[in-house]
């Protein structure tokens, strides 16, 4: 049996709780929410909170999904579970319902949080590339009240986010837009292991040509949204050859390790490979009209 | 809650577990489940770095904490003389480090606390400053020259060489070799991987010291060869130890060896006078305990017009940094002298080279009879290697070079006796439920639309039941086991055995084995094991030794009862015992059946207060040794079909055909059971498993994130065969088959890779684990060896 360290223990009961909590106990205060990340840490002793404050409680306040002034805002403590079983995410954002599927596994789909999940944005952590792909903006709010930030803006690298000390996230923003289809695929080396590499894609098609493209990698560097490969497909037809040419600026710009789950070179070709694979299919969902 | 029972069963066949019930409602009683009066709790503080001088050790603080009993170095045991203990093969193992740190993880002091988190915050206290050493990693250059000496302990030590050994005639197999017309040579290595038992290791010890008892609970699959070990090392005396072993949530070998930890567990409770628990957690488990494999090997095979005839094998053997490999004391490399499997060839031999690296000690044979599975690894992919040499069908080849059912009892080119088999009907069997030949179809259309399949083959033959006291010992002690049984007067019956379940499915195997041969139900027949006050000595459960050897001392026991019974039944009957006939449950009188005592009747009047025959004792009990005349040879034909997605190169095993032949099946229902186990442990080592290290010899697989052991959704609807062979010479003419299906499928699945990338891809080599990225790599050409 793993054993943390001591820590001191309190349950919020509100938002505003847990961030006059936050205030209190200063930065060694930790939140608390699904424990899928934060508490092996702890076990291992690579992580020793002082403060640990619960906000499990906060799941009926923060966990919701709903379609409001023309986009989808998910409560930051949605569970996994909630996200891959939404018809409302299936329809419109199918990228999510894919990467859902390939998220751990049962026992920590049941617990694990969006929100948990973006703030502590490990490197092979899926939903920061499936937001980044989507467009998705955050909302953070703090004693002084709420600001929203983009992903690009909110995810800054390895276990790093644009989340202050005294803040939190409490909800991810998504924009609707109609001729879009979306897709993630991920290769692990088994059924709920970290991704060796994942794409996401989403695509939209205006008049026959793709008007505007996300496309974000995960585990494959600090970098999750690939621009160049976005930028390169806007305006193009919906080809292989124009998937071919933004998957060969995806695999260019990213930045891969060779580590236990690879080599450099095969996640750099996963890479391209993966990217061509969600373009194709997002593209094929756009066509259908089941984004 | 009620339960219905089911009707009462007698002898062999499929029957419900008799020990499910506990086990699927969480109610086991395992070593961490136990709580004593008074308890403390132990910890260990463990060697951050691979191989260092230790300069200083301060636990000032840590004995300053408020809840801490006791704080125990390799210097504290260096004054009772228990710093270092026995290992299982002849080596000394440190039980706390006194000179040198000799692997990450390796035990350096040993904390008692009130509670745990109070023994694992003290270890923070500890101070200790080290000497970095280069490590020594790679087992192929650990005996380079200007190498470090790992086991400077040693006297007169100057390199890292633990043993050289060989078998079968090198001579002879140069002169086949000259003479053959095609020769294959391939290196591979079988890595490093762990048993990885989802219960870790732990003990509760309880020194009693009013009544100088020892009782210490423990995970461990040979309880009364560690009372021996503890009787040893300790120096107290055996009839005042006591062993009790409980529920084990999985062994697979890594429960064989004698761990720090457990010492440190009784010295702890010698020192406090309390009983102190310690249970690692996964960690420890994965960078401590033994490991397994971890062999590079270079094979040759030979041919001549088509037959092969010879098999040459060089291998080093990883051993880590002591040498605690727990095999039969003449055997440095278990039983890899089977290498030459299945084939009737005209000459073998092998050449092991042993050495210590800065790694965990260990070399346990995980779910493999010492060995075995090395061994059945490399011929299977050196066949595979000769038939793509030779452009033969893998299977052809297989089939035109077994040896054939009138060969047996054969004497194979490296000492051993097989006791039967007939490989080709077991070959036929498994090809006929795959399919095969549309297989082949299958896989050249797919081949032809840019599909990538494969269909890999692999006929393994076992040498399990270990084993003659003529021919092996572990640390001196015969490989024999005992069984006693008592039928109680109302006819209900105790059997104690040698042999520890750690999950196997004894308490209902063994009950169904007395049941066969007295025609009690086996609800009746009480399976007692893992209690050394309470069974007879033998040496556990591992190396499918359970029924070849336990098994046969209690069939034979039963059989001794059962002749008790009659002298019994004779006098109850009025008839000489020589008149009277067995039917499985009663004796009777020849030509008049209606004259029968049941085994019932007989133990009531066994304790009954009438006469008995003269000569004949009261009671219905005896007691038994099997000492085997020779070990099992189980074998079986495994078919693998994977599809790999050309663009991630990932393998899915889309189906697995396994063959079996363990002589005969007691409860074919638990043998399925342990064949469906098995292949799924051998999916897990052929795709995913590995302990790697880094340069500085840094763990890193001391995580199931980063260990990863197969799920259900890795593994496909097994598709079972059974032929039945029995073992002329086993009394019941079972062999033993909780391995072979570790043994036998990761060869057919690494050669179902081969074949399926062959072709297109050129390639004709790979190692495990055949993860996406290094079947990818092979893909391009880069096929390595895993770090």
């Amino acid at each position: 049996m793993q054993i943390p360290a001591s820590f001191e223990y309190e349950r919020a009961t509100s938002v505003s709780h847990a961030l006059e909590l936050l205030r209190d106990k200063g930065p060694e205060a930790r939140l608390l929410a699904g424990g899928h990340s934060l508490l092996p840490m702890m076990k291992l002793r690579l992580a020793a909170p002082e403060h640990i404050i619960d906000i499990d409680g906060l799941a009926g306040e923060l966990g919701y999904i709903r379609e409001e002034d023309g986009e989808l805002r998910i409560g930051a403590m949605t569970r996994h579970r909630e996200l891959l079983e939404s018809d409302l995410l299936a329809r419109r954002v199918t990228i999510i319902t894919d990467a859902e599927r390939v998220i751990a596994d049962p026992v920590v789909r049941n617990r694990g949080t969006i929100g948990g999940g973006l703030c502590q944005a490990d490197p092979a952590e899926d939903l920061s590339a499936v937001c980044a792909a989507l467009g998705a903006s955050v909302v953070i709010r703090g004693q002084d009240g709420e600001r929203i930030v983009n992903m690009l803006e909110f995810h800054r690298g390895p276990y790093q986010t644009a989340v202050g000390d005294a803040e939190m996230l409490v909800e991810v923003r998504i924009p609707l837009h109609t001729g879009v289809g979306s897709a993630y695929e991920k290769v692990e080396r088994r059924y709920g292991d970290w991704a060796v590499a994942a794409a996401g894609a989403v695509v939209r098609l205006e008049g026959g040509a793709i008007a505007q493209a996300g496309i974000a990698l995960t585990a494959v560097g600090p970098d999750v949204t690939s621009i160049a490969a976005q930028d390169a497909l806007v305006g193009q037809p919906p080809s292989e050859e124009s998937f071919a040419v933004a998957a060969d600026l995806a695999a260019r710009d990213c930045s891969p390790s060779t580590d236990q789950r690879g080599t450099a070179e095969y996640k750099r070709h996963l890479a391209r490979e993966l990217t061509l694979r969600v373009l194709r299919t997002a593209t094929a969902r756009a066509l259908r009209g089941d984004a | 809650m009620s339960t219905v029972e089911p009707p009462p069963t007698i002898g062999y066949g499929p029957m419900k577990r008799k020990e499910d019930p506990r086990f699927v409602r969480g109610q086991g009683r395992y070593v961490d489940d136990l709580k004593l009066p008074g308890m403390l709790h132990g910890a260990a503080l463990r060697s951050p770095v691979a191989h260092a001088r230790i300069v200083s050790i301060d636990t000032t603080a840590a004995a300053a904490h408020p809840k801490v009993k006791a704080v125990i170095t390799g210097a504290d045991l260096e004054g009772l003389g228990l710093a270092w203990m026995p290992t299982m093969s002849a080596d000394t193992q440190a039980v706390l480090a006194t000179d040198k740190v000799r692997f990450q993880g390796q035990e350096v002091a040993f904390v008692v606390a009130e509670d745990r988190y109070s023994a694992r915050d003290a270890l923070e206290l500890i101070e200790v400053e080290y000497e970095e050493l280069p490590a020594v990693v790679n087992a192929r250059t650990a005996l380079d020259a200007g190498v470090p000496v790992i086991r400077d302990d040693q006297e007169g030590r100057s390199d890292n060489r633990i043993f050289d050994w060989e078998a079968g005639d090198a001579a002879e197999a140069d002169r086949v070799f000259d003479a053959a017309d095609v020769i294959v040579e391939r290196d591979m290595i079988y890595p490093r991987c762990h048993p990885a038992p989802l219960e870790t290791c732990g003990a509760v010890a309880q020194m009693d010291p009013v009544m100088g008892q020892l009782t210490l609970w423990t995970t461990t699959q040979a309880p009364h060869a560690h009372r021996t070990v503890y009787a040893l090392v300790a120096g107290l005396p055996e009839h005042k130890i006591r062993i009790i072993a409980g529920d084990i949530g999985g062994g697979f070998g890594n429960k064989v060896p004698v761990y720090p930890g457990y010492v440190c567990a009784i010295v702890g409770s010698i020192l406090t006078g309390k009983p102190v628990k310690w249970v690692e957690d996964r960690a420890e488990n994965l960078m401590s305990t033994g490991f397994a494999r971890d062999y590079v090997m270079r094979g040759q095979i030979c041919a001549k017009d088509g037959k092969i005839t010879g098999l040459r094998v060089h291998v080093i053997a990883d051993h880590g940094a002591f040498n605690a490999t727990a095999q039969p004391t003449k055997y440095p490399a278990g039983f890899f002298h089977i290498f030459s499997g299945s084939y009737d060839l005209e000459a073998a031999h092998c050449h092991v080279t042993g050495v210590y690296t800065n790694k965990a000690p260990g070399g346990v044979a995980y779910r493999c009879s010492f060995r075995v599975t090395e061994a059945a690894y490399l011929v299977e992919r050196m066949v595979d290697a000769l038939a793509l040499e030779l452009k033969t069908d893998p299977a052809e080849l297989r089939l035109k070079n077994f040896i054939r059912p009138e060969q047996f009892p054969y004497p194979s080119k490296t000492g051993w006796v097989y006791d039967s088999g007939d490989y080709e009907k077991a070959m036929r069997l498994a090809m006929e439920i795959a399919g095969y030949d549309e297989l082949r179809a299958e896989q050249a259309e797919k081949r032809a639309r840019g599909e990538l399949m494969g269909i890999g083959i692999s006929f393994f033959t076992e040498t399990v039941g270990a084993g003659p006291r003529k021919d092996m010992d572990i640390l001196g002690l015969a490989m024999n086991d005992g069984a006693d049984l008592r039928v109680h007067p109302t006819g209900k019956a105790v059997l104690g055995i040698s042999a520890m379940s750690q999950g196997q499915g004894h308490e209902t195997t063994y009950a169904q084995i007395v049941s066969e041969e007295l025609g009690l139900p086996s609800a009746d027949i009480e399976v007692v094991n893992g209690d050394t006050d309470r069974t007879p000595y033998g040496l556990g459960t591992y190396g499918s030794r359970g029924t070849p050897v336990s098994g046969a001392a209690t069939a034979l026991v039963a059989r001794k009862v059962r002749e008790r019974a009659r002298l019994i039944a004779a006098g109850m009957l009025e008839a000489a015992p020589d008149d009277l006939e067995w039917e499985r449950g009663r004796w009777f009188v020849k030509g008049d059946p209606e004259q029968s005592k049941t085994i019932q009747e007989i133990a009531m009047a066994a304790h009954g207060a009438g006469d008995l025959p003269e000569g004949v004792e009261g009671m219905l009990e005896d007691t038994c040794v099997y000492n085997p005349p020779n070990l099992t040879f189980p074998f079986g034909a495994y078919i693998c079909v994977v599809d790999i997605d050309p663009g991630t190169a990932k393998v899915q095993v889309r189906r697995f055909i396994a063959v079996d032949d363990c002589g005969v099946r007691i409860n074919p229902m638990i043998v399925d059971g342990q064949i469906h186990g098995g292949l799924a442990e051998g999916i897990g080592i052929a795709l995913m498993e590995l302990i790697a290290f880094d340069e500085q010899g840094n763990c890193l697989g001391g995580s199931f994130m980063d260990y990863l052991i197969p799920t259900s959704i890795e593994v496909p609807a097994w598709e079972l065969g059974a032929t039945v062979t029995p073992s002329p010479h086993h009394p019941i003419g079972a062999k033993g088959v909780g391995e072979s299906p570790t043994v036998g499928s990761p060869p057919a699945i690494v050669n179902a890779i081969i074949d399926a990338l062959h072709e297109t891809h050129g390639v004709d080599r790979i190692d495990m684990p055949c993860t996406p990225s290094r079947v990818w790599e092979a893909m391009q050409g880069n096929a390595t060896p895993p770090q």
